[in-house]
């Protein structure tokens, strides 16, 4: 078997994995190699030909493609080495890495740290209970998205989606585009899970029908679809009986959400976030074994490419300075989301981090809501708080807290004590409210 | 077009468990056997829907066809799994008592098991059972333990049987669905299927949910199929440690209730409900039905999360009325045609024992037998690279670099071992045929992955275009066409249809 020492080993050659080799490497680790399983370095980007990557980060609007191309380069400049259909079977609690490909055959690769990058997977038919008959024809976003745009064929001609996540309203945009007619976009919550500007060029400049609060409840045809029976959903998501009808369709696309891809990371022995469905990580993007990083989807589901990237360098720099032995100690302080709050990663922060550099928090609101403060709070201190004139759970909220705001004087609070974000109404009173809700 | 015509000693009509077992065990003998099946593929009716289970044979009314051949099954299978190369694991089997009352019936159940002949059956304590299955629900009482319950993949065994039938001389038509039966003086002659005419001494009904259509061409009508619907939810393999072997709750009056057991693939099933139905193709899971898989599982296994489970999917029971029983033997009035119908629960088990007593009517019938020196009763398991060693593995991707291609990232399954399986003696030219043959697209993503890259495999090695690979034969195609096909169909009908979707509200609540 042959074996390979490097630095760092990066699984996954998405946005998430170029972006933390090419940054690990300019940090100065020594031999980064990166990995990816399929024949191209760029990940899911490959097949996104639509625009509108990379706006907030390189001011551009650019396709999935040349988004991925510019790091793609950057990687390649400063000096990433890249294995391509390769994948890797399993990560050994010791950092281990065992992969395979067609011209090394099986390998063992020994990092002094990892990266995780390996995205996440779409949540598919079985994950969300579709009853119904199994014809051909039920298709997640994503796949269809690659049959139509890397192979050029057709999934259907007459197209419902279920899900208003991002890649559904792509997709029904693109086949549109392609000639076939989608009948309707079904989305169970009484608002949309995708981005507000995918509902405007997507749905609404095609004339298609976005239904809200309404699910799939039966799948008919035997040997491909021939409808599917639609229905209202109640407050508590159910279907109401007597509110079903029958749309006359060929496929059925499901764009039902990502599930972050964290076998590797169990393998590695990482504790995992229930709520993300990632694993816990420190504002080094440190898993809870000791050299083993992640970034990207495979820690939480992203909105924007941009703040993948921006994880990415996070993650590139701790396993960088990791692997020189710069890491922060001391104390630290664990993150937990307050009021209105899903969920916030990192969940970790390294108090010296706090007193040295900004640090940025990402989070997703749990409803809709408009004019609100988002606030970190210590104890009963806000530390920090943003204005936001919308949040909506579909896209992600980023908070940076200044350096310095968190001073070390936190830690005569004792363990127990919690950076708590949470959304509070702005109109409202500002008194304090004694601790936020957990 | 003339049809072509096929002389044969036997037409088995049906490649299900049933008719591939049948035809395996005929292959023994110098005789002409045909197998006949209207799907694209052996295993795609009751056999690939099912809960997997070779039952130790307590269940059945002593003295029945399902009592006696259930037992003889259970004691087949381990020499004709080894021989054919098709998992199985004698892991035992649990029936599981939540109060006295059910505690008391385990004494009936085994007693009944004794009278069929089932060996070791024991009523064992709730420390016992917890110590067995740590993850079973703390209220249970005591358990009916059959040391010679297991499990197995039916659809392997189904391919495997149908692969040794065909290196032993066995033809095999699959999309062969049979339009006629041809019957003079009381005998079946001919069966018909589109452009094959096979005539035939003697014909073998094992067409499932379908036996009684397929009985009703010689004239008779002496049972009628109505299938029973199973609902079953497939769990991700993360959960496949809950329990170590079939747990069944203590039997409920029209099937053996639903049963929590792992798949010798590591993962974690869990069905069937039991629902009659008018319709033989309604394959449908419901929310209602699913919703009582879920709490029949979850009295068994509390700890069962919702949120692994990977897939749904309903399988058709074969159940024939009136009589509760297998339907084994010659038809009323018709010598030659033999059915081996009604084949539910424990269908999967007795199969091998099925074929052996239908071996014996058509003998009885006047088929002679003279063994075959020639026989070859081994097939070799195909290479699966996730069951080797990583020497082994390495040697493999020497050997051939498409050994160290992954094509499904859930079961790490590599292109060789797709190739493989479609250049077998039976074809494979489905999505779902390369799943049951490799697992690909078997795994917690569902083909969501694998899918495309399935296709082009099949569409390169088989030249199959792309538009034309369905799911599971028939119409089921994966695709439409090429892009921009389907906007050159509608240049027509381009204007019209821009002002309808014009027409349309934009977004509707």
């Amino acid at each position: 078997m042959r074996i390979a020492e490097c630095d760092i080993a990066v699984i996954g050659a998405g946005p998430a994995g170029l972006a933390a080799a090419a940054r690990a490497k300019q940090c100065g680790a020594c031999r980064v190699i990166l990995m990816d399983r399929d024949r191209e370095l760029g990940g899911i980007l490959n097949q996104c030909i639509h625009n509108g990557f990379g706006l907030q980060l390189l001011s551009q609007e650019l396709t999935g493609p040349e988004y991925a191309e510019h790091f793609i380069n950057e990687a390649r400049d400063a000096g990433v080495e890249t294995m391509l259909d390769t994948m890797v079977l399993s990560v050994a609690p010791g950092g281990r890495i065992t992969a395979v490909n067609r011209s090394g055959g099986l390998m063992r690769i020994s990092a002094k740290a990892i990266i995780l990058a390996m995205g996440a997977r779409e949540r598919n038919r079985g994950a969300v209970t579709i009853p119904g008959m199994r014809p051909a024809g039920v298709f997640t976003a994503g796949a269809a998205q690659r049959f139509v745009n890397m192979e050029g064929y057709m999934p259907g001609k007459r197209i419902v989606v279920l899900g208003s996540g991002d890649i559904g309203l792509i997709m029904a945009r693109r086949l549109t585009w392609e000639g076939a007619r989608v009948e309707a976009v079904l989305e169970i919550l009484p608002f949309p899970s995708g981005l507000t500007r995918n509902i405007v060029q997507c749905l609404n400049d095609q004339g298609i029908p976005l239904y809200l609060g309404h699910t799939v409840v039966d799948v008919h045809g035997e040997e491909r679809v021939s409808g599917v029976t639609v229905a209202r959903v109640d407050d508590s998501l159910k279907p109401i009986p007597g509110t079903e009808w029958d749309i006359e369709c060929d496929t059925l696309l499901l764009s039902v959400g990502l599930i972050p891809e964290n076998e590797l990371t169990r393998d590695a022995g990482g504790e995992l976030d229930p709520v993300t469905g990632g694993p816990v990580v420190t504002d080094e993007m440190e898993t809870s074994v000791p050299g083993v990083f992640a970034c990207g989807n495979v820690v939480h589901i992203h909105d924007l490419v941009d703040n993948v990237t921006r994880e990415a360098w996070t993650a590139g720099e701790g396993a960088a300075r990791f692997v020189a032995g710069r890491q922060p100690a001391g104390l630290t302080i664990r993150t937990r989301a307050g009021d209105g709050i899903r969920y916030v990663v990192p969940h970790i922060l390294h108090l010296d981090n706090l007193a040295a550099r900004d640090v940025r928090l990402f989070m997703r609101a749990t409803r809709p809501d408009e004019r609100v403060q988002v606030e970190a709070v210590v104890g009963d201190q806000v530390v920090f708080s943003k204005f936001e004139r919308v949040v909506r759970p579909a896209e992600m909220i980023a908070l940076t807290i200044p350096r310095g705001k968190v001073s070390s004087g936190v830690a005569a609070f004792g363990s127990e004590t919690r950076l708590i974000v949470r959304v509070r109404p702005r109109d409202c009173d500002a008194g304090p409210k004694g601790g936020a809700k957990a | 077009m003339q049809p072509r015509r096929i002389a044969a000693d036997v037409v088995v009509i049906g490649a299900g468990v049933v008719g591939t077992g049948i035809a395996r065990e005929l292959s023994r003998y110098d005789v002409r056997v045909v197998l006949v099946e209207k799907q694209a593929d052996v295993a795609f009716g009751t056999t690939k829907a099912n809960t997997a289970l070779v039952h130790a044979g307590y269940d059945a009314e002593p003295g029945t066809w399902k009592a006696r051949l259930n037992v003889r099954g259970n004691a087949l299978y381990p020499k004709t799994c080894a021989d054919l190369g098709v998992a199985y694991k004698n892991c035992g089997s649990l029936v599981v008592a939540a109060t006295e009352n059910e505690a008391g019936y385990l004494h009936e159940l085994k007693e009944r098991g004794e009278r069929n002949g089932v060996p070791g059956l024991e009523v064992i304590p709730r420390e016992q059972v917890i110590e067995l299955e740590p993850h079973v629900n703390p209220g249970v009482v005591a358990a009916l333990w059959a040391p010679t319950g297991g499990i197995t993949s039916p659809w392997e065994l189904a391919i495997a049987y149908a692969e040794n039938a065909v290196a032993n001389g066995v033809e095999l038509l699959l999309s062969a669905p049979v339009t006629g039966i041809g019957v003079r003086r009381g005998r079946a002659f001919s069966v018909r299927c589109p452009g094959v005419v096979m005539d035939a001494r003697f014909v073998v009904n094992a067409a499932g949910i379908w036996a009684d259509d397929i009985e009703r061409m010689v004239g008779r009508d002496d049972f009628e199929i109505t299938p029973r619907r199973g609902e079953y939810y497939l769990f991700d393999k993360r959960v496949g440690h809950l329990v170590s072997r079939p747990l069944f709750p203590v039997p409920a009056e029209l099937s053996k209730g639903i049963v929590v057991t792992p798949t010798v693939d590591g993962n974690l099933i869990a069905g069937p409900n039991a629902l009659l139905v008018g319709d033989k193709g309604d394959l449908s899971t419901t929310a209602v039905g699913l919703a009582e898989v879920l709490e029949g599982a979850r009295r068994l296994v509390p700890g069962l999360p919702i949120r692994e489970s990977i897939t749904n999917f309903a399988g058709l029971r074969a159940v024939a009325a009136p009589i509760g029983d297998f339907i084994i033997g010659p038809s009323p009035g018709v010598p030659n045609f033999i059915n081996a119908a009604g084949i539910q629960s424990p269908g999967l088990t007795a199969a091998p024992a099925i074929a052996e007593a239908v071996r014996d009517i058509l003998a009885d019938a006047g088929l002679a037998l003279a063994e075959k020196p020639d026989f070859n009763s081994v097939r070799k398991r195909p290479t699966r690279f996730s069951e080797l060693g990583p020497e082994e593995q390495s040697a493999l991707i020497e050997s051939d670099p498409l050994w160290g291609h992954i094509i499904c990232r859930c079961e790490t399954v590599p292109e060789a071992e797709i190739i493989e399986a479609l250049h077998r003696p039976v074809s494979c030219t489905t999505l779902d045929g390369v799943k049951f043959r490799t697992r690909a697209g078997a795994g917690r993503c569902q083909g969501g992955f694998c899918g495309p890259r399935v296709v082009a495999i099949i569409h390169r090695e088989l030249g199959i275009s792309p538009e034309k690979v369905t799911k599971k034969g028939g119409a089921s195609f994966i695709l439409s066409g090429r892009t921009k096909d389907p906007l050159l169909e509608r240049a027509d009908e381009c204007v019209d249809e821009r002002e309808e979707v014009g027409g349309r509200a934009h977004c509707r609540v």
